[in-house]
């Protein structure tokens, strides 16, 4: 019986191809959505990983690791005297403007790193040395600023020279780092060219990178920064999770990627539900003549159950890759972010399931309250 | 060892029931029918609209509940089965033929005579052959995998009597079999039922408008206003005919 009821459902075409496309459309929708979301908020965690310390200081107002509260240089000292600390060195962080060639304007995420040790460097060059870095006015460049400046017709090579802040930067190299949230390139430098580049101000230390001596645990060590110091101290892990929290709660972006998945699963249940009513009513006649002829309800219900699953599962697997195919292309452009872990695929099959189980329902209540001896009507 | 005993009749209804609520009034589509179906014979209920004859042949299948009275079909007192055991009793002991067919449009005329075998525990190539086997009887052995679209209405119903009688029912319920069907095809509807399902241990009753088919009746119940006004023999099944 279960084949015929899959034979049944296959057979009525208009129908069918209605719910595979409401429930592909919706599974799409939900999964993309999140996808874009999750993608988004990784971004705005990019410093964390382009920087790859196990531990990060900052004044102790800060909540994420794109916020700055500077803070004197004499903190480094202090936090390198906390016992179990193997070493600490300063990072300067914040977005300034850099003057094109062209005299146009690009802001970018200047980061200056310890000079001695090039702590917070990136993982990847594309081209030239990281230790150019100590040349005089020399920058590194990553691959977003060759985006942003070709798109202003500005070639950025190797030896290319801008302004930030009315001083040169020379570029010694070019190298490969995760997209951030706030869309501007990273510009490393030394730490202590990065403040000649700063703006003036009495306070100019953004972090403090720490890395533990070999087995210090480190939710002690911070334990002990904190008290010591009286700054705050996160793991890597943790200065990652605060961020993302910090823009769930304080921007609108949860709650506009929730209204568009809200309505997808609106729509899936409207499209499905009705359409799958709509099927089940229009072969009630069908149905009931089952019922006279022996089909208990459970029979019925497996038929009904059946055919509600397999247009989710062929509706799930539609959206779900076609929503692979759009992160697949998007990923190779580098942007709008996508992100698609398992935890997306499951949550988009849970909601499906349960789209499938609330038409089946629907259907259900109708068979459960028609008499068999409707077929004589 | 010897067969059961074929009980005398196939159907017995005493002081049977049934009224409809609407709102506030209440009608009595049945008012104490007491009626007989013997085993062997072709009964034909016969009245005008509205007087409860499809009732009273939904209440003798066991697809519509009653509200007094009894109702046994081959000594089984409807009343005493769970709505489970009815249902399983219906789909063993039953068959029907439908006005419209109700033959299911995306299933093949094969698929569509199995399906009581499947719902009886059948496997599929069982009940595919058996299937097959009665379609090549009732004249349609080359229109196995046609849909029900791309047969005529006679054909149809002929698939209909096939899956009405796969399952070897002893009950056969037919429903105004000829109302869609123009004269010829309702006359050769009428002997296929007599040559195929009329054996001294089935029954066959058939609720009809059809006058022209009554010549086919081992007896005709005329029913009126929710009773049963008279019952014909078969001598007088001729004369009725118009």
């Amino acid at each position: 019986m279960l084949r015929l009821a899959l034979k049944m459902l296959f057979g009525d075409r208009a129908k069918y191809a209605m719910l595979v496309c409401g429930l592909s459309f919706c599974a799409l929708l939900m999964s993309q959505q999140t996808s874009v979301f999750c993608g988004l908020l990784l971004w705005t965690t990019a410093t964390v990983r382009n920087i790859r310390v196990p531990i990060w200081v900052a004044d102790s107002k800060v909540e994420q690791v794109n916020e700055v509260v500077p803070m004197r240089e004499v903190e480094v000292q202090r936090v390198r005297s906390v016992v179990g600390v193997e070493w600490a060195v300063p990072l300067f962080w914040n977005i300034l403007q850099a003057r094109l060639p062209d005299g146009t304007f690009q802001g970018v995420q200047l980061t200056g790193l310890d000079s001695a040790s090039l702590v917070g460097r990136p993982a990847k060059m594309r081209e030239g040395r990281i230790e150019d870095l100590r040349l005089p006015n020399a920058v590194i460049v990553d691959q977003v600023a060759l985006e942003k400046f070709r798109k202003r017709g500005i070639s950025l090579k190797v030896g290319a020279v801008f302004e930030i802040n009315d001083k040169e930067a020379r570029v010694v190299g070019i190298c490969e780092t995760e997209r951030s949230f706030l869309g501007q390139p990273y510009v490393f430098t030394t730490y202590s060219r990065a403040l000649e580049y700063a703006p003036l101000q009495r306070k100019l230390l953004s972090f403090i990178l720490v890395q533990p001596k070999a087995g210090v645990p480190v939710p002690e060590l911070l334990r002990r920064i904190s008290a010591l110091s009286g700054l705050r101290a996160f793991s890597s892990d943790q200065v990652a999770w605060d961020t993302l929290v910090w823009y769930v709660r304080n921007t609108g972006i949860p709650i506009s990627f929730g209204t568009v998945v809200l309505l997808g699963i609106v729509v899936g249940i409207a499209i499905a539900g009705q359409t799958f009513y709509l099927f089940v009513h229009e072969n009630m006649r069908y149905l009931a003549a089952l019922k006279a002829m022996g089909a208990s309800f459970g029979v019925l219900a497996q038929m009904v159950v059946l055919q509600a699953f397999t247009v989710g599962f062929i509706g799930y697997g539609l959206g779900v890759g076609l929503a692979a195919l759009f992160g697949n292309a998007v990923l190779q452009k580098g942007q709008p972010p996508f992100y698609m872990p398992w935890q997306i695929l499951a949550f988009t099959g849970v909601v499906i399931v349960f789209i499938c189980l609330l038409s089946a329902l629907v259907g259900l209540i109708k068979i459960a309250r028609t008499e068999a001896a409707m077929v004589f009507k | 060892m010897s067969a059961p005993p074929v009980p005398d009749f196939a159907v017995k209804t005493a002081g049977l029931g049934k009224t409809y609520s609407n709102g506030d009034s209440v009608v009595h589509a049945l008012k104490s029918v007491d009626f007989e179906a013997r085993c062997g014979e072709l009964l034909m209920i016969v009245g005008p609209s509205g007087c409860g004859k499809t009732t009273l042949l939904s209440v003798i299948c066991g697809t519509l509940h009653y509200n007094a009275g009894a109702v046994t079909v081959f000594g089984q007192d409807l009343s005493k089965l769970s709505q489970g055991k009815l249902t399983a009793f219906r789909g063993k002991n039953v068959g029907f033929v439908f006005q419209q067919f109700n033959l299911i449009p995306t299933w093949t005329a094969l698929e569509n005579v199995t399906v009581p075998m499947l719902l009886n525990g059948s496997s599929r190539s069982e009940a595919e052959k058996a299937a097959a086997a009665l379609l090549k009887e009732v004249g349609i052995g080359e229109k196995l995998q046609a849909l029900p679209t791309q047969l005529s209405g006679g054909q149809q119903q002929r698939v209909a009597i096939a899956r009405a009688l796969v399952h070897e029912p002893r009950l056969l319920i037919c429903d105004e079999p000829t109302a869609a069907l123009d004269a010829a095809s309702g006359r050769r509807v009428l002997e296929l039922l007599k040559e195929r399902a009329c054996r001294p241990d089935r029954c066959v009753i058939v609720v009809t408008h059809d006058s022209r088919i009554f010549s086919f009746a081992d007896r005709i119940a005329e029913m009126e206003d929710g009773h049963i006004k008279a019952v014909h023999g078969p001598d007088a099944c001729q004369s009725l005919y118009v």
